[in-house]
């Protein structure tokens, strides 16, 4: 149950709250006067502070995004002062006795001296990778988070399609940075990038020897990513931060349904001084965890891995985990190659890597789009959905997740055949049949699941909750009491708006005037497809009468089950 | 007649020459022979045990004479070596025909796997049972340990793993951590090469990379676990996972908890 707030609503008809009241004068006043008369900050500070955001444990998310991409860029500060980004040899003559007078790249000679040679390199290094593991984590986390709410909806297009941006550079943000130490498996992992490009068709050679600036793995790569790793991406991110971060706050955050919260307010604390102490402590949390996990467990032991030999790959060599499904894919897909004139067309690693690449990142930023073209749904949104309440959506979320993960698995089958002593081709036949036939079979019954919870909060909407008390009835009847719920819960379990499917519409209205909407056949196909299925919450009536009902005893109540139109 | 003279006298002397020459060659006999006739006598002892154990143990599979049957392999040729790893890291002999038999208990004393040995020796030549000179790291200095996993990495890593943690192979078989190896072990496997291993000839590793291999597995072994707890060592894969059971997941639990929290909240 979420707390209930002090219930701060602030309206989204501009109702910004009035200037404190100055009492006595407090020893920072001088200087805020100061600066209020230069940059207007007491119009900054009424705007901002007085802000509402709401309370729930998962808009933390993408708040451990920005925390972890904070922390990323401190530690990286550390780290560009020892690092250099060289691919030139070098004997390493180190601390680290198991690499002693092995030629080695400049770049993966200062990461060992990073680990074993400055003081707190090694830390500083691990927490830098565990926070970059867990910002493409929380990132990709909070994306589903704001799908499977429905938070995408209008307004909030836009945010969703920069989103879509800061998915796609925390990706690359991560791989650069993997690539960089010039070791065993961060020259895998570049081999595995260089046969992605190379597999596009037509242009591919040549892409290759754009990025590689010849080809692989030349001696410029690691400068390159290194521009790329520290500069590039974490200016673009951070542009693109600002953005989101602005958008959130002029559109305000959503809400989940609940008492007294509607599409016109936000019901939740100020951003100061309660939310703003909540998310300061919880800066501080996230920063604390990811020191003890850099303290306290390994992260990619560069020294175990060796230099990178382009003739070498090792058993067990993995990318970090959100590389790990293109892997799997690239792992399990059939050996397809064709030859069309002189040229090679590598299908068995470009669809696979390149393919699945697209049609995810396609796929997600098309979607706000392709849902109100299916619902036809034009109104702006600020109550989230309950997943169960957009059962299709809902359905196909988690049938994308199952691909992704059966990818996922692909990606490590070989330290699950070790693990758990299977038969690397048992797993590849399986995980081909897994990826086609797991979303189908995840699609239905996630459906089903959201069907019938909502059947159950139509229940209980209804009839209350039930007490687990049997009573038996004069006439010897056995009943289970029920206690009629809140009104905020009646609230919130059927607040929700149920869209109705679009009927095909030529234009012209039953009249013979042209109506203004039109709809194609085979829209409305998919509408109904779409939106179908629902359970048809009850009405204000209904819920008069089943009371009505209670009152008397006994009464079935009708199907529940109705389709929509 | 000075020649003649002592032509005489050679004459004379031959006969005691042969004389000596015979009990010289008499003497050398009884020095070099008698204890080698002993141990020929010792060496058939030790085969012949072998070949009790053999004929007890190993015939149902390769065949009373090691020629091989369907349930195993010829022997004839693979050397006492084969035979000394197989045993002694409790391979053989095998419980029944698997994809790849795994390594065991050893049921052999160090001496019947010796015997079992010379008698598979003595179908054909393969490789010997190594001295200690040719595996034992001891001695080896840092760069060449250090040397040893550059030649890890550059021969064995592809099957055995990241400092051989292991690895899968095609067709349910995999490639063993080699934690655990004994020294002489490791160099008979890899003069042998067991199942799908390659088998490195000297010309391919001397004697000395073998023992640098050897000693560099070592070394990694017993080396410190640098940076912290390794929590499954599966690398990239072990990482992910816990970024997400302890990463978002504690930080998820956290956040609700903070959430909850409020000030005059409930
Ligand atoms: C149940 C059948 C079975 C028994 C019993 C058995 N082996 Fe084997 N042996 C095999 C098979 C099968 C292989 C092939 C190797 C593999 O698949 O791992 C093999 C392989 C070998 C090899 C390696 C051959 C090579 O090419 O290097 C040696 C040496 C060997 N066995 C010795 C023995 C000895 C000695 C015994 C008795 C102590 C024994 N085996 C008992 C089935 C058996
Ligand atoms: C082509 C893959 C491959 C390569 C390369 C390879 N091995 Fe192996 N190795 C194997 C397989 C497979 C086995 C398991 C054999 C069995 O179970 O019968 C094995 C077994 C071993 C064993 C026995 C482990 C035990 O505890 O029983 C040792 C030791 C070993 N290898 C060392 C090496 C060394 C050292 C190198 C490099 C010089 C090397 N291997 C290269 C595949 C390989
Ligand atoms: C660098 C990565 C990102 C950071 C730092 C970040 C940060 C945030 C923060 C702090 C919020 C407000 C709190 C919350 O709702 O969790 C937010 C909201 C939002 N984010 Fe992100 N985000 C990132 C990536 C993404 C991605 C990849 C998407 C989707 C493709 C996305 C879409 C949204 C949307 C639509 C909102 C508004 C949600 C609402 O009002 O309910 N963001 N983001």
């Amino acid at each position: 149950m979420m707390a209930k707030p002090t219930t701060v609503v602030e309206d989204r008809t501009d109702l910004e709250s009035r200037p404190a009241e100055h009492g006595a004068k407090h020893p920072a006043a001088g200087t805020a006067t100061w600066l209020d008369e230069r940059v207007g900050l007491g119009k900054i500070g009424k705007f901002g502070l007085r802000k509402v955001f709401p309370d729930h444990w998962s808009f933390l998310l993408g708040e451990i995004a920005l925390y972890t991409f904070i922390i990323c860029l401190l530690t990286g500060v550390f780290l560009t002062i020892w690092f250099k980004p060289s691919m030139a040899e070098t004997f390493y003559d180190g601390s680290y006795q198991l690499m002693r007078g092995i030629p080695i790249s400049e770049a993966y000679s200062s990461t060992l001296a990073i680990s074993f040679d400055i003081r707190g390199g090694l830390l500083i290094r691990q927490i830098h990778h565990w926070s970059a593991l867990l910002f493409v984590a929380s990132v990709t986390v909070h994306m589903l988070r704001v799908f499977f709410t429905g938070a995408f909806r209008k307004p909030r297009e836009i945010n969703w399609l920069i989103g879509m941006g800061l998915f796609t550079f925390a990706l690359l943000a991560g791989f650069s940075g993997y690539s960089l130490p010039d070791d065993l498996l961060s020259g895998t992992g570049l081999r595995f990038a260089d046969g992605l490009i190379r597999s596009i068709p037509i242009i591919g050679t040549w892409a290759e020897f754009f990025v590689f600036a010849g080809e692989f793995p030349g001696d410029l790569i690691i400068s390159r990513l290194y521009m790329a790793h520290i500069l590039l991406i974490p200016g673009l991110l951070l542009a693109l931060i600002s953005a989101h971060l602005a958008l959130v706050v002029y559109h305000k955050h959503t809400q989940y349904p609940g008492a007294g919260r509607t599409d016109n307010n936000v019901v939740g604390y100020p951003l100061f001084p309660v939310y703003a102490a909540k998310a300061g402590g919880f800066f501080f949390i996230v920063f604390g965890t990811m020191v003890l996990f850099g303290g306290l467990f390994q992260i990619n032991p560069v020294w175990l891995y060796g230099p990178y030999d382009p003739a070498k790959v090792t058993a067990g060599s993995q990318p970090d985990w959100y590389m790990g499904w293109l892997e799997g894919a690239v792992r399990i897909f059939p050996n397809w190659e064709s030859h069309i004139g002189g040229t090679t067309w590598t299908w068995a690693v470009f669809l696979p890597g390149v393919g699945l690449m697209g049609i995810l990142m396609t796929g997600l930023a098309l979607w706000p789009f392709i849902e109100s073209w299916l619902t036809g749904d034009k109104r702006e949104h600020h109550i989230l959905d309950r997943p169960r309440n957009a059962p299709t959506r809902t359905a196909l979320g988690v049938a994308g997740m199952v691909w992704y993960g059966f990818f996922w698995i692909g990606g490590a089958n070989d330290i699950i055949a070790t693990r758990f002593e299977l038969s690397l081709n048992a797993i590849t036949v399986f995980l081909r049949v897994a990826v086609i036939l797991g979303p189908i079979i995840a699609f239905i019954i996630t459906r089903r699941l959201c069907l019938s919870l909502q059947r159950s909060d139509r229940e209980r909407a209804l009839h209350g909750s039930a007490t687990g008390e049997i009573v038996r009835s004069a006439d010897g009847g056995y009943d289970e009491d029920h206690v009629p719920i809140s009104d905020g819960e009646q609230h919130a379990l059927t607040q929700h708006a149920q869209p109705k499917v679009l009927e095909a519409d030529d234009g012209s209205g039953p009249t013979g005037v042209p109506g203004p909407t039109k709809v194609s056949k085979f829209r409305a196909t998919l509408s109904r497809w779409y939106l179908g299925s629902q359970i048809l919450k009850p009405s204000a009536d209904d819920i008069d009468e089943a009371n009505h009902h209670e009152a008397q005893h006994g009464v079935e109540d009708a199907e529940a089950r109705r389709e929509l139109d | 007649m000075n020649t003649e003279s002592k032509r005489k006298r050679k004459a004379q002397a031959r006969p005691w020459v042969l004389v000596m020459a015979l009990l010289v060659v008499g003497l050398a006999y009884s020095v070099v022979v008698p204890p080698s006739s002993s141990a020929e006598t010792e060496m058939t002892q030790q085969i012949e045990e072998g070949k009790a154990i053999f004929d007890v143990s190993c015939s149902s599979c390769h065949g009373l004479n090691g020629e091989g049957l369907s349930a195993g392999p010829s022997l004839i040729g693979v050397g006492a070596a084969s035979v000394d790893f197989q045993m002694g890291t409790g391979r053989m002999p095998a419980a029944r025909g698997e994809a790849q038999i795994p390594a065991g208990e050893v049921v052999y004393s160090q001496e019947q796997i010796d015997a079992v040995s010379a008698y598979v020796a003595s179908f054909g030549p393969g490789p010997a049972i190594p001295e200690s000179s040719q595996y034992d790291p001891e001695g080896l200095n840092a760069d060449e340990i250090a040397r040893g996993g550059a030649l890890f990495r550059a021969n064995c890593s592809a099957c055995h793993g990241i400092v051989g943690g292991g690895g899968a192979m095609p067709e349910g078989k995999h490639a063993p951590a080699l934690g655990d190896t004994e020294d002489v072990h490791i160099y008979e496997a890899v003069r042998t090469g067991p199942q799908q291993m390659p088998t490195f000839s000297k010309d391919v590793l001397e004697d000395d990379d073998v023992r640098q291999i050897i000693g560099f597995l070592n070394t990694a072994d017993e080396a410190p676990r640098y940076g912290g707890l390794g929590m499954g060592n599966h690398g990239p894969v072990s990482e992910g996972f816990w970024i997400f059971l302890l990463g978002i997941g504690g930080l998820s639990a956290i956040a609700a908890w903070i959430a909850k929290k409020g000030a005059g909240a409930r």
